[in-house]
This record gives C-alpha cells, sequence and structure tokens, in this order.
C-alpha cells in the first residue's frame, strides 16, 4: 500500500489547530465585545485599516484565517465519517475546496486594503 | 449483592454466550457466583466454569496482567479480567466478549485480524548496522532506552481494539497496539527498519485512519499510552512527507 | 465442530452514545463547526473592511444583533473546550525528553498554557481592552 498523502493536509490541521487553540477564544473575547457594544479601540475602521494594510499585519491575518479555514475543514471532514456520512471524498473535496475558496478569498480582501 | 463478615460476597454475573453450534444470536446469560471479596473478575468466571457450568468458554493463562489473553468486556470497559477487581464493582456485573472483534464463543473472540496485523508492521528489530558476534552486543544509553521504553510494555491483550471507535467503524486500521509496537521499533537506536514499517503505517490504513480520540490510552493495562505513540508518528509522516516532497535535495 | 463467528456491527450513526469519552470525544469534534463558522464572519469583517468605512461600520452593526451575541457565547464555550483538549493531549504529540527523563505530561501541558494566558492578556490589550 503506497503511503499516504494526507501529511499534506494534516501539517495544516496540528498547526492550525495549535493556534486556534491559542488565539481564537481571545479573539472571540474581542468580537463578543464588539457585539454587546463595548467595541474594543483596535477594531475601530481607523485603526484596523491602519493594521490591517501594513504587511506584518497582512501576515498575521493570512496566517489566522489560513490555518483556522484549513484545520477546521479537516475536522469537519473526519466528524462527517463520524457521524456516519460515509461519501468520504465528496466530504473531502466539499471542504478542501471551501477551505482553498476562503484562503483566495482571503489574498484578494489582503491586497484590496 | 450480600456481604458478610467472612469478606465473601454473592456476585450476580451476566455473561453473554454464544454456541455457535446451537446458537443464531449470543444472550446474556445470569449467575449468582459466591465470591471471595478480594477475587478479581477472573476468579468468579473461574469458579464459575468448575463449579457451576463447565461449558463457559473464556481464555486466561497467567492471572497476573502479564499474557495479556483474559480481556473482555466489563460493564462496557474493556479490561483485563485479571486486573479487574471485585471489590471496585457493585451490582450485577456484566461480561461481554471484546468489542469490535468476531466472538468465537461465549468470551472468546476471534484475534486473527490483529495477529495479521501485527506482523505486516515487523515488530522486532532490524538491525541498522550489522554486526558479528565477534563485534559484541548492542550497546544502548538509558536516554535511548527512555526513548521506547513505555512503548515496548505492550502485551497484544487487544483492549486498546475494544476501545477504539475508529477500529469498530473502519475494520482494515491496523489500530493503536500495531502501530505503538511499530513506532516502539522506530525509536530504537539499534534498530534500522523504520523505512520498511513507514510502507505499512504511514498508509490510509495506518496512522491516518487514527482521529486521536485516546480511548486506547484510558484503557491500556500497561499504560503504553499508545495515542501518543500514533501522534508522533502522524508528526513524524508529515515531516517526511514535506522533505520528501519540497526538500527532496535534504538528506533524511 | 465448525468455526462460526458472530460480527456485531458497530452501528454508524449512534456509536458515540455508548461511552461517555465518546461522547467528550465528538463534542471536541464538533468544535470545529463553531470555529469554522466563526472564521467565516472574520473573513466577511475583512472583507467588509477592504471595502470602507460604511460597509465595515454595516459589520459592526450585524455583529450586535441578538443572534450574533448569542452565537459568540457559544461559540467562546466550544472554542475553549477546544484549546483545553488540544492543551491536555499536547505532551503526547510532542514529548520532552531531557537526558535520561521525559518531562512531566502536566509541565508541558502547563507551558502550553501559561503561553495561552500571556498571548491572550497581550492580544488583550494590543486591541485597547485592560
Amino acid at each position: 500500500m503506497a503511503k499516504s498523502n494526507k501529511p499534506i493536509i494534516w501539517g495544516t490541521f496540528a498547526a492550525g489547530g495549535t493556534l486556534t487553540a491559542f488565539v481564537t477564544p481571545v479573539l472571540m473575547v474581542l468580537t463578543l465585545l464588539a457585539a454587546t457594544g463595548h467595541l474594543p479601540e483596535m477594531l475601530g475602521y481607523d485603526k484596523l485599516h491602519a493594521f490591517a494594510a501594513g504587511w506584518f499585519g497582512k501576515l498575521v491575518i493570512f496566517v489566522i484565517l489560513f490555518l483556522s479555514l484549513w484545520s477546521q475543514a479537516h475536522r469537519l471532514r473526519c466528524t462527517f465519517y463520524d457521524f456516519g456520512a460515509r461519501a468520504d471524498t465528496l466530504v473531502a473535496i466539499t471542504v478542501y475546496a471551501l477551505a482553498g475558496v476562503g484562503s483566495i478569498a482571503t489574498l484578494v480582501y489582503l491586497a484590496r486594503l | 449483592m450480600t456481604e458478610n463478615r467472612m469478606g465473601t460476597r454473592q456476585v450476580e454475573l451476566e455473561v453473554l454466550r454464544y454456541n455457535p453450534e446451537t446458537d443464531q444470536e449470543p444472550k446474556f446469560q445470569r449467575f449468582t457466583v459466591p465470591c471471595v471479596n478480594e477475587w478479581c473478575v477472573l476468579d468468579a468466571l473461574n469458579y464459575l466454569k468448575d463449579n457451576l457450568d463447565s461449558t463457559l468458554s473464556y481464555r486466561w493463562s497467567c492471572h497476573m496482567q502479564v499474557c495479556g489473553s483474559c480481556g473482555m468486556m466489563i460493564n462496557g470497559e474493556p479490561k483485563l479480567a485479571c486486573k479487574a477487581m471485585l471489590r471496585d464493582y457493585a451490582g450485577v456485573i456484566r461480561v461481554e466478549p471484546l468489542s469490535h472483534f468476531p466472538i468465537e464463543r461465549d468470551l472468546v473472540s476471534v484475534a486473527d485480524d490483529f495477529m495479521a496485523k501485527l506482523k505486516r508492521v515487523k515488530p522486532y528489530l532490524i538491525p541498522g548496522e550489522k554486526r558479528t558476534l565477534a563485534d559484541g552486543e548492542y550497546k544502548q544509553t538509558p536516554a535511548q532506552l527512555e526513548r521506547y521504553k513505555k512503548y515496548a510494555m505492550c502485551i497484544n491483550c487487544m483492549l486498546c481494539y475494544a476501545a477504539c471507535p475508529e477500529y469498530g467503524l473502519t475494520p482494515k486500521f491496523i489500530g493503536p497496539a500495531a502501530i505503538s509496537l511499530a513506532h516502539r521499533y522506530n525509536q530504537d537506536s539499534r534498530d534500522g527498519g523504520r523505512d520498511e514499517r513507514q510502507e505499512e503505517i504511514a498508509t490510509s490504513e495506518g496512522v491516518w485512519e487514527c482521529t486521536f480520540v485516546g480511548a486506547c490510552s484510558d484503557v491500556c493495562p500497561k499504560h503504553v499510552d499508545p495515542a501518543s505513540a500514533l501522534q508522533q508518528v502522524k508528526v513524524a509522516s508529515t515531516v517526511d512527507w514535506y522533505l520528501e516532497h519540497f526538500m527532496s535535495w535534504v538528506k533524511k | 465442530m465448525s468455526r462460526r463467528p458472530y460480527v456485531r456491527e458497530v452501528p454508524r450513526t449512534t456509536w458515540f452514545f455508548k461511552h461517555p469519552r465518546y461522547m467528550r470525544y465528538m463534542a471536541r469534534e464538533v468544535t470545529c463547526i463553531f470555529i469554522g463558522i466563526y472564521t467565516v464572519i472574520l473573513l466577511v469583517g475583512l472583507a467588509r473592511l477592504s471595502e470602507g468605512p460604511a460597509q465595515y461600520e454595516g459589520f459592526l452593526e450585524a455583529l450586535r444583533q441578538p443572534g450574533s451575541v448569542l452565537f459568540h457565547l457559544l461559540a467562546l464555550a466550544f472554542s475553549l473546550y477546544n484549546t483545553f483538549t488540544w492543551f491536555n493531549v499536547a505532551p503526547k504529540a510532542l514529548p520532552v525528553q531531557v537526558g535520561d527523563e521525559h518531562w512531566p505530561d502536566s509541565v508541558v501541558s502547563g507551558g502550553h498554557y501559561v503561553v495561552w494566558v500571556g498571548l491572550s492578556l497581550f492580544i488583550r490589550f494590543w486591541a485597547g481592552v485592560l
């Protein structure tokens, strides 16, 4: 049996899982504050735009969105299987395509800033 | 359950019975077994077979958590019957053959699948450096031993397979114990067989079927922690893959 | 005497009800639904940010809907569960051996928690929340 190509996806899953474990809760706290009317200073248009327009900001945003998308897409694939959906190839193509579209969209939006 | 001053008690055992010659499907049979408090479930089964029903079939050998043959489901949990102490159980104790394996008869499960997988992963030393007798022994430092020691404790009892839902759902999965044993030899400083084993375990039937449920490590009676071995195999196989595809000029 | 092994099929869609540890595992796996949706929200925020102040203001307006607050609370709970489960098993994937001994799992996990708290405080501070 040939060696699997799973590592290419699993690499992003492991990196993305670690990243989401470290930063997603605090990001949620920040947007929750915004959602309850206590907008954090940094999430105002001017400050956030200035951050996202710089190369460092772009890099941070891209890494967070790219790894979050691919890690959660991969886990979603496994979750489908665990819930009994056996059309694994179809599920895999769909979730990875979504992650791919999201990654390209991230690049496009970052380029427009 | 009644307990008296002599330290004995009546234990209600609900045992899954299956006779391939007469039964269409397994069914539970209830026994009341007079037990000593300090007995384990295996002692209760031995009393049952000797005194109440000699047709009961189950495997056991050492009675001391070394041979790995008395694995069975005890109240839904994979256990060695010799390690499951009656004092830890109250009420009816339900005893079934290991989950995820076919039932041969009563509490005896069919181990053929596991044995074939074990063989595939080459769980033995494949010397990296050939030495003759005159060259002397293969030496190893305590630090080198520490790298694989816990994975060498596996007794092939198959409790981890009975606990692993991914093995239950996808029986072709090579599974926790076999991959942990492959990892044990891969981690051994005297071994040179990793490439051969990777051909089996770095495949879709191998480590990539694992989703890190972690149940294998919860139930392992020898604290082998198969889940850790499998995650380390994933990390190493991922590093391999990136090296092979993007940096083929780097010598591994 | 002939062999006739009896095979018990694992029920594909209900197997995880069989044991609490399977339920805990599935709870961990479904965190991806919440973190995934949240990532899409962030992506939409980025899109609006790139379109201009009025569009970004509209995004912030949408965030303030009651449904959004409720989603945030749920997603935060699942996200924290993901964090705890991830850190607790980190030593299995990345054991640290120094000399003849492995570091205890609690040290490797604990290190993750310490870094996490520090990083979270730093990001809050950076965002202007004290």
